[in-house]
Order: structure tokens, then sequence, then C-alpha cells
């Protein structure tokens, strides 16, 4: 046994072991143990690695580059996970996520300067002997193409969830054009640096490549950002992915693949709850072309008051809540757990209704709630709890609008025709919390609001719950 | 301004426009309350009740001399009288079938506010007496027949024998109609209901009773109310009555055509048939009863022992109750006419619910006010003929053929790759295998840690970095620490989110 193979058993326990932490998570009972292999797979990964750079004569100066580096990175991410607000969850993966694309760049071009720039004379020796050179110039080509579209995309994804850059889309004069010309420009230069792998092919590459991901990125509004985010994290494992190929490590390509596809499996959730296909995101321009029938009379809505809103809940007997991004945005979700606590203790059934792309992430509105201390098991997920709302007194719709939209059930005109809504307006009462009358996110204007059974209460979600928890005494 | 509350002169009258509670609602407004000494006995409101929300306990000539009178029943000939010029005063009016009322009226001078003409659109639902009070109406409608019923309501299977249940027939699914079969529905009785505007049948079936649908062709209401039917409708449906009143218990019948006689539904012949102990409420009685036998504000026995109770007054029957959401309703009025809450009254004439509800301003005739159309009304109008768009799924024979080619293409490449490039292949694809199969299981709830878990070991993108350092060329080096660093972020600020998310998740 040397080191070399000790270090390959190791990296095919870590993968297994990357796979259980995946596996764990399906459940909550299971998920921290999930994570806890997560940990021990990474930690097993990283012993046999500096194993094995120490077995291959890694220079001192090195070994202290690997701790000095280590220590820094492990600082800064252990301070970011501790501090960071489960509101500021999607700028976090994002921000995750243009590293992972970042060190993609970074080790390709490292596998360029080894083997094609001559730094490393023995391994191009030993590819050529393979007969693998021209498969190493394409490897390091795709992965540094791969992981600067991710870098960019993530870095303008972090800017638009953050504020920091208009979360409009940009609309380009033909933009699909130019995501598709970059496209084939790289399979062409790809070709071209197989048959000569020159330094300026790989810089243009690189630059076309963080061209493209920031245009990509940007051309896609802020709604999208649940499709968005997912699809960067299915880029990030591909760029480890092709970064294994180039280093010849299957540990890589496995957790590469693990990755990809789970971001791949998440964008498709995001798109099948949006009723569109993953390339209508990608091409953007949702609820532009398709403009709101905005001359249409829907009626007139009625207002009412945090009383009177306390008054229904603590009449009901079942009370379902759907929050949307709105009640992120107002921070409202401490006084609605401390409402549903409230509700809860006088033996009011509350549930709550998420709907898949509530958010501006998978999954984050049950982050926001669970960091509320809002119990998981009354948190149910659209599917779950549709059939439920006939035998429901009364609805609180909080910062959500397209998602409660019964237009994409009734109207087929409609730009939302077809996407699988929450159906609030079964249930007896619908409370509506609004900031005014503003369209949502598609610009679909939404007939829930003037349904005989709905109410609007107007004004900041958070100090409306607050008026309300107050008035439940 | 000053607000008075007389008490009801009508016979027999117990409700009264004003409760305690809800004459403090009005002082909130900004008015002052006066409350005629002992209008709220009948409704089980004492005057020291009011006295204690504020209200002012007074004799009759001072609340008639009020700025505003809001009262239950059209002022008498002797009440107007006692009006001065320029006040309001608001009750039910009938407005459409009392047009000496309203000439009276308007010699008086006065501005006049019928509660029973609120426009029926969803806004002014919060003022509609005729809605508050027929809901109690259809409730106590059950109660009555319980009362006159021979028998329980639910069905039961004890040791002396099996009761079958009572069956109910409710024509006219309005408001008291809904009101009516939920309550039957409640006390167990098996509950069938009609109505001639088709599209309630959903709110009756929501009520827990059988919608009667008959064979002709139905209209949809425009207005919020029933048409009356023509006469080729009028003649399929009266087979219909006979045969679900003959086979019924119970019927109870709420259908009104507004400014019309009510509809005479059940004939003569059919009550004679009908089983002896069988009980029809007729609460369109006021209006000449659906019923023909009917006896208004009466209970009378036919010849073959059918009840026939044609009370008018089913709404004072509980009085308490039916008090409150009749004041209920005013004071919502005065919220729409008072909108800066200072007690005086504004009455905007642009605003279809104060226009449709001023049948006298100022000693002049508003009525009839225009038309107003019921919001949902015109959605129906337009045909929901577009068909909707729908991919067809693709057929098993194209699938296979898609896959065929998907997997020659692959064949193809990876036949013709280096044999190290085969075996990396054949871990990639069965990884992607396994990660799509792993994470399809996850809970969405979980999105959000499988993102930060995913985030955490992509960092192993740091295993690449650490084998390139160290190895003596410079710009290598340097661009692996840097990766190595980034990587690192990852790795521990992925893991150690991931488990403080993880952390706030509990169970109840």
């Amino acid at each position: 046994m040397t080191v070399e193979s000790a270090a390959q058993a190791a990296y095919l326990v870590a993968a297994l072991l990357f796979i259980l932490a995946l596996a764990g998570l399906s459940k909550h009972e299971t998920a921290k143990q999930g994570n806890n292999y997560g940990m021990a797979g990474m930690a097993v990964a990283l012993v046999a690695t500096i194993a094995l750079a120490v077995d291959r004569k890694v220079s001192t100066l090195g070994l202290i580059l690997i701790v000095v580096a280590m220590v820094v990175g492990a600082t800064i991410g252990l301070w970011r996970a501790r501090v960071v607000e489960m509101t500021g969850m999607p700028e976090l993966i994002a921000m995750l996520h243009s590293f992972v694309g970042l060190a993609a760049v970074l080790v390709g071009w490292n596998g360029y300067l080894a083997v094609e720039g001559g730094a490393d004379p023995l391994e191009a020796a030993a590819l050529a002997a393979q007969g693998t050179l021209g498969i190493h110039h394409a490897e390091v080509f795709i992965g540094v193409f791969i992981g600067a579209v991710t870098f960019t995309g993530s870095i303008v994804a972090f800017g638009k969830l953050s504020g920091r850059i208009n979360s409009k889309p940009l609309m380009l004069p033909g933009k699909n054009a130019l995501n598709i010309g970059a496209l084939v420009l790289f399979v062409a230069l790809t070709v071209w640096f197989c048959i000569s792998p020159q330094l300026w092919l790989l810089v243009v590459v690189t630059i076309i490549a963080l061209l493209l991901g920031w245009h990509l990125v940007a051309s896609i509004g802020g709604g999208d950002m649940p499709v968005v985010v997912s699809m960067l994290n299915s880029y990030s494992g591909w760029a480890a992915a092709a970064s294994g190929f180039l280093l010849e490590n299957d540990l890589l390509i496995v957790t590469g693949a693990l990755v990809g596809s789970s971001g791949a499996y998440l964008s498709y959730i995001m798109c099948r709850a949006m009723n569109r296909s993953f390339i209508s995101v990608i091409a953007g321009g949702f609820g532009i072309e398709a403009g709101p029938a905005g001359d249409k009379d829907y009626g007139e809505h009625r207002e009412t008051t945090a009383d009177e809103v306390a008054d229904l809940l603590a009449n009901a007997s079942s009370v379902i809540i759907t929050p949307g991004y709105g009640m992120a945005v107002a921070q409202a979700q401490y006084p609605v757990a401390e409402m549903t606590d409230k509700l809860r203790k006088r033996g009011i059934k509350v549930r709550f209704g998420i709907h898949p792309v509530a958010g501006r992430l998978p999954g984050h509105m049950n982050v926001l709630l669970a960091e509320a201390k809002v119990p998981y098991d009354i948190v149910l997920e659209m599917d779950e709890i549709n059939a439920d709302f006939p035998d429901t007194d009364v609805v609180l719709v909080i910062g959500a609008n397209d998602t409660v939209n019964p237009a994409a059930n009734d109207d087929p005109t409609s730009p939302i025709a077809g996407m699988p809504v929450l159906e609030v307006w079964n249930a007896h009462d619908v409370i509506i919390f609004k900031r005014s009358m503003a369209t949502g996110y598609a610009g679909v204007q939404n007939p829930l609001f003037f349904r005989e059974n709905s109410r609007m209460l107007f004004g900041d979600a958070k100090e409306r719950v607050d008026d309300i928890v107050r008035a439940l005494g | 301004m000053r607000i008075g509350i007389p008490k009801e002169s009508k016979p027999g009258e117990t409700l009264v426009a004003a409760t305690p509670a809800t004459a403090a609602q009005l002082i909130k407004l900004g008015y002052e309350v006066v409350v005629e000494s002992g209008a709220g006995v009948g409704a089980d409101q004492p005057d020291v009740a009011y006295e204690a929300q504020g209200a002012r306990m007074t004799s009759a000539d001072e609340v008639w001399g009020s700025d505003v009178v809001a009262k239950i029943n059209a002022p008498s000939d002797d009440e107007i009288g006692r009006l001065h010029r320029g006040s309001i005063v608001v009750s039910m009016m009938a407005p459409a079938r009392s047009p000496e009322l309203l000439e009276k009226l308007q010699g008086a001078g006065a501005t006049a506010l019928a509660l029973d003409a609120v426009p029926r659109i969803s806004r002014a639902q919060a003022l509609d007496v005729l809605s508050s009070q027929a809901n109690v109406a259809g409730y106590r409608a059950v109660v009555e027949a319980a009362h006159a019923f021979g028998r329980q309501f639910t069905g039961q299977v004890t040791a002396a024998g099996k009761v079958p249940p009572a069956r109910v027939f409710v024509v006219g699914a309005g408001v008291a109609g809904l009101a009516a079969i939920g309550a039957a529905g409640s006390m167990g009785a098996i509950v069938r209901a009609f109505d001639v505007r088709p599209e309630v049948a959903e709110q009756v079936k929501s009520m827990g009773a059988q919608f009667v649908f008959v064979d002709m062709e139905q209209e949809v209401s425009s207005d919020g109310y029933a048409k009356e039917m023509t006469a080729a409708q009028e003649a399929a449906t009266a087979a219909m009555y006979a045969e679900e009143a003959l086979a019924a218990d119970i019927v109870i019948t709420t259908a009104l055509i507004p400014g019309r006689p009510a509809p005479k539904l059940i004939t003569a012949e059919t009550v004679a048939a009908m089983k002896p102990g069988s009980v029809i409420v007729d609460m369109a009685a006021a209006n000449g009863g659906n019923v023909e036998g009917t006896v208004t504000d009466q209970k009378v026995s036919t010849a073959n022992g059918v009840t026939i109770i044609g009370y008018t007054d089913l709404a004072s029957r509980l009085a308490g109750q039916t008090s409150q959401l009749f004041g209920t309703n005013v004071v919502n009025l005065f919220k729409l006419l008072t909108p800066a809450k200072d007690g005086v009254v504004a009455l905007d004439m642009d605003d279809v619910v104060q226009r449709g509800m001023t049948v006298v301003k100022d000693g002049e005739t508003m009525w009839p006010p225009p038309a107003v159309q019921v919001s949902a009304a015109p959605a129906v109008a337009a045909p929901a003929v577009v068909a909707k768009v729908e991919k067809p799924p693709a057929s098993p024979g194209r699938r296979f053929a898609t896959v065929a080619v998907g997997a020659a293409v692959l064949l193809l490449l990876v036949a013709a790759a280096p044999v190290a490039l085969r075996v990396h292949l054949t871990v990639f694809a069965l990884a992607i295998v396994i990660g799509y199969y792993v994470i399809g299981n996850v809970h969405h709830a979980l999105h959000t840690p499988l993102m930060s878990v995913t985030n955490a070991i992509s960092g192993i993108i740091v295993v690449g970095a650490l084998l390139q350092i160290g190895h003596g060329d410079t710009a290598i080096t340097v661009l692996s620490f840097i990766a190595v660093l980034l990587a690192s972020i990852n790795v521990f600020g992925g893991f150690a989110v991931t488990r403080r998310m993880l952390s706030m998740f509990s169970r109840s």
C-alpha cells in the first residue's frame, strides 16, 4: 500500500460519505446526521490530499501556504456562516457559488501552465505517452469556460439579490443571439485550442465566458432568482467535475456530478412550479412582452383592519398562512411566529402553505420560518395543503401575490396561466397583507383581491402582524 | 351631529337600530348618540347598558329632533311629522313598494337613506341589512319548523327501532335559503335545495345540501337577485316543486323578486297531497307568499294536517342577535358617511352605494337610482372558449427513439475516447444518476440546506488546488494559493451555515 493508493481509497470513502450526506437531507430527522457525514467526508478527503501532497514532495513554502490559505479561508467561512442573516442566505449561497467558479478557473489555468505551459514536463510527457494530451487541452478549456461563467454569473446574482445591482432584467438587443454566439465561438475556439494550445486563446475564452456569465444572469429578473441560484449551483458542480477530468481525480468528478445534478433537479422543480421551461427562464423577458390586461374591470376590493382580523382569527378553528417574499422583505417572520404561537395556544389549528417558488431560494421560506421558531411539521408544501383550503376558516396571505393568483387556473389568456398556485380562495375568508394594490413580479393583476371572501389589510406586513398580535392579547 | 335611536312604533317589534356595543362605535365616529328610554328592552338591552357606553337616554321628542334618526322600520306618518327639515332618517323603507312614503318624506323636507336599497356589490355587503336579517331569519325558520314538526331532524338507530332523518327542501338559495340549509343540515336533516340561478349550485353544495337540477334553460343573474321566471320555465319547474314537496317533511320557501309580489311556487293541490305532519315555512309571506294557503303572520293547519307558517318577523324573534347585526350595518353606513370621523355626515352622490340608498335628498326624490351592475357579472359574459394549449405528451415510440439516439451518440463518444478518459466518464455518468435519485428524495423544506451542503462539498475543488501548490512554478503556486483560500471558505462556511440552519428546524 502506497500513499498514492491509500489516497485513492480515501477518495472513494469520501465520495460515498458525500452521497450519504445528500441522502440524509431527505428528511428532517436525518438532516443533521447527513451534514455530519458530509463533514466527515471532507475531512477524509483533505487529510488524504495533504498526505498525498507531502508524498509528492511539496515544498516547505507550499505546505506553509496551504496551511495559511486554509486557516484564512476557514476563518472567513466560519465568520460569514455565523453572522449571516437568514434573509441573506440567497446572497451567501450565490457568493459561495462564485468562489467555486473562480477556483475552477484558477485550477484550469494552473493545468495549462503545468502541462501546455511547460512548467511540469514530466506530466506532459506522461499524458503524451497515454495519447491524452489533446483531451487535456479540451479539459482545460472546458473547465475554465464553465468556471468563468459560474463566477461572473454568481457575482451578478449576488449583486441582484443584495440590491447592489438593479434587479430588472437587462434587455440588450439580440440578447439570445449574443448568448448563442458566445457558445458557438467557444466551440470553435475549443477546436482551435486542441490543435494549437496557445495562451492567447485561453485568455480570449476566459474573457468570453466571463462576459457570457454576466450577461446570462443580468438579463434575468429578480423574481426568477430561485431558478438562477439553483442553475448556478448546478454550474458550480459541473465546474468541479470538469476540474476532476482535468486532474484525473474521481473524487472531484463524483462530487461535481452530485452537485451538478442536484442544482439541475432544483432548477427543474422551480421551473415546473412556475409552469415555464428552463429555456424561457434563461431567455428571460417574462411578463414584459405579455403585458397585463390592464383595462379589465375587476370590481372593488375591500379593506379590513388588524382588529377585525384578530377577531376573525380568534373565532376560527383552522387557519393557513401563505407567506411570500414580501414577508422576508418586511422581516415579518418573527411576529408571524408569535401570532402562530398565540393562536395555537388557543387550540386553533394553524398551518403554513409554501409555494415552491416563494422566496429567493428553493426552500427559503422554510428556513426563515424555522429561524423564527415555527415548528417544521406545520409548514407544508403546496401539494400537501391545496386540498385543505375548502375546510379552512381563514387564510392569511402575507407578502405573496402571483403564487396565490386564481387567474393561473381560470384565465387561459393570463401570462401565468397553468402555473400551479395555492388555491387560497377556496377558504372561507382570505386576508391579504399588502403595501398597496400594485401588481406582483409577473405584472399580472390578481383577481383574488376582488373576490367576495377576500379583504385587504394594507400597510407594512410586520407592523400589521404586530397589531394583530397585540389585539390577540 | 346627534344620532337618535327611537323605540320602534310598529306593534310587536322587538328590534332596535343600535345596541350598546354599536352605539359606542357611533360615538367613536364623533357623533352624539341619544336613545329613547326603553328602546332596547325587546332586544334585551336595558337603558343602563347604553348609558355605560356613553349614550344618553332621553324622551321620544328629543330623539326625533336629532339631526339623524336611525331606526328599523320605515317611519310612520306620525313620526315623519316629528322630523325637522333637513334631518336625515335611516331605516328600511322598501322604496319600490312605497311611493306614498317617499312623497311624505319629500313633504317633510328630509333626507332618507333606505337600508334595504343597498346595491348588491361586494363593498356594500357590510351595510346590507337584508342580508344580515335574512341570515338570522333563515336560521329561525328552521327552528320554527322543528318546533312544529312532530319528529326529530336527525336519523338514529336505537334499541327501540330506527328513526329516519327528516327531509328538508329549501326553495331559493339566497342568504336566507343558505342559512336555512346550514341550520337544517347541522340538525341532522337531509337537505335538498333549488334555485332558479344555476350558478348558486356550488354554494348549496358547500353548505352540505344537494342541489336539485331542472332540465330547462336557466339564466345567469346579472344583478345578484333572482328574476321571475318565464311561463315556459314555470311549467317545467312546477312538476319539480310538487315532486320535491311531496317527498319532503319540511319545505322552506324563500323566493322573492325585488319590487314584485312573491311567485306562487307550491300549489294548494301539492299542499293537500303532502304527508300529514309536514311543515311549510313560507319566508316570502310578507310579499304574498310562495305557498297557496299561507296566512301572513299566522301558523295555520290544513285539513290534511300540514302546518303552514307565515311569520314575517322571523328575524325579530331573535331580537338580540338581529339588533346587533342591524346595528353593525348602521355603524358601517356611518363609517362610509363619515370619512373624516368628525361626527358630520358627508353624503357623496358620486359613490354608487350612497347614491343607491338615498331615496330622498333634502325633499327631492332620488328614486330610482341608476342601475348598478354587480362586479362579478361582466366576467361571465366573456366566453371562456380559449382552448388551453397543452403540449401533448411524447408518444412512447418517440421517447424510445430519443433514448436510442442519445445512447448511440454516447456509445460512439465513449468508444472513441482513450482508456483513461473512459474510466472517468463511467464514474461521471453513474454519479449523475445517483445524484438525481438522491436529490429527488430531498424534502422541499430542506432545499436551502441542500444548496448550502452542495456548496460546501463543491469546495472539494480544493483537492485539485492542494496538489498544484508548491511545485516550483511561482505563477501556479500563487493561483493555487488563491484557489485553496476560496475553496476553504466554501468548505468551512458551507458546512457551518448548514449546521446552523438545521439546528433551527424544530418540531412542535
